[in-house]
């Protein structure tokens, strides 16, 4: 009898849970350095982030934003990074095979903050942005670094060329 | 009493079946719907009803795939077999357009990563730029060459190559963007296939 419950409870509850996760947002850790000094300033000590999936989904980000996105690489793999350009914004790059690049349309130019020791745009171009998956709003754990996550950009690595438009007029 | 309890269950159950919905839709597969809006010689931008995304409207761009499939067509496509197989040349896939996030396309697989491509040598911006004018469009023509498809990334093309924009206009995309195959046409009735 308890067994039964249990199954039925547990038919009812997943998919529950899955959606919540699927369209509210979930918790999740980040690895490696690439995000130093705003997330895991310190090597061994991993932070949890919270990962806004509620509002994603029409793509609505702005430069200056983490977010997560699918790598262009590995489709398995999931990176978090900030925004620097958006659609039709000329970026100066740091290492990328031109000077400048005109960031394409429905594309956005990601980076790690650690220039240098972070797998970005730098190395792999524009990223389209149906791969973003979510966008990062706060650390959750450990507790001593809770905070909410700023959208800023450092002067330097703002956009040569801002574009006016960055919304798309498809609809 | 009775009725706020009638209410409550109710809601509890279209909640659960939405959710199950979601689910279902979201990892083992889902139906989607090429359509029309106007019907004209022009190539018209085709919404694409895919239950996933909460019953939204998407656009979907013109009659890319005609030989193959047509608008009004229902698809049943699945998102299961990523798991365990890789994307062959030959698969007809929905994604997500590459240059509008808010826009599914349905195209045909032609080279997966490590296959050579012919392809349009991209315009460096430096080309915009510079000073002179003449150097300007000496750069800006297009030049045709092989080129090997990166990994993680495959090269789409839709069946109506002329009517149609792929890869080969915006170059290949990324594995990621490729939300799930389509398994066969499920509507109209008499052209029930699978592809």
């Amino acid at each position: 009898m308890a067994f039964r419950f249990f199954g039925k409870s547990l038919l009812y509850a997943l998919p529950l849970g899955v959606t919540f996760l699927d369209c509210v947002g979930y918790v999740a850790r980040v690895d490696g350095i690439s995000m130093q000094p705003a997330l895991n300033p310190v090597p061994d000590e991993k932070d949890y982030v919270f990962l806004l999936r509620w509002g994603t989904h029409n793509s609505q980000v702005e430069r200056g934003d983490i977010i997560s996105l699918i790598s262009p690489k590995d489709p398995a793999q999931k990176i978090i990074k900030r925004v620097v350009g958006l659609q039709g914004d000329v970026v100066s790059t740091l290492g990328y095979k031109h000077e400048i690049v005109r960031v394409p349309e429905g594309h956005c130019w990601v980076e790690g903050d650690h220039t240098g020791h972070s797998m970005d745009s730098n190395t792999f171009g524009p990223v389209a942005l149906g791969l973003m998956s979510a966008r990062a709003v706060a650390i959750v754990w450990p507790p001593e670094r809770w905070r909410k996550l700023e959208n800023e950009l450092p002067r330097r690595r703002r956009p040569i060329q801002a574009s006016k438009n960055t919304s798309n007029y498809y609809n | 009493m009775k009725v706020l309890s009638r209410l409550g269950s109710l809601v509890r159950y279209t909640v659960a079946y939405a959710a199950i919905t979601h689910c279902t839709f979201e990892y083992i597969g889902d139906f989607v719907l090429l359509h029309t809006i106007a019907s004209s010689s022009q190539p018209k931008p085709v919404p694409c009803v895919s239950f996933t995304q909460h019953l939204s409207l998407h656009l979907c761009k013109g009659p890319s795939m005609e030989p193959t499939l047509y608008s009004d067509n229902v698809l049943l496509t699945e998102r299961l077999s990523k798991h365990w197989r890789t994307y062959q040349p030959g698969d007809i896939v929905i994604a997500v357009s590459p240059i509008n996030a808010g826009q599914f396309i349905c195209k045909r697989i032609v080279a997966v990563s490590g296959d050579q491509v012919l392809t349009q040598k991209p315009i460096p911006i430096e080309a915009e730029y510079s000073g002179s004018k003449e150097g300007a469009a000496d750069k800006k023509k297009p030049v045709m060459i092989k080129d090997y498809v990166p990994r993680g990334y495959v090269w789409i093309e839709g069946d109506n190559k002329g009517n149609s924009s792929d890869s080969r206009y915006y170059g290949p995309i990324p594995v990621g963007l490729i939300r799930s195959r389509v398994l066969c046409r499920i509507w109209p009735i008499s052209e029930v296939t699978g592809l």
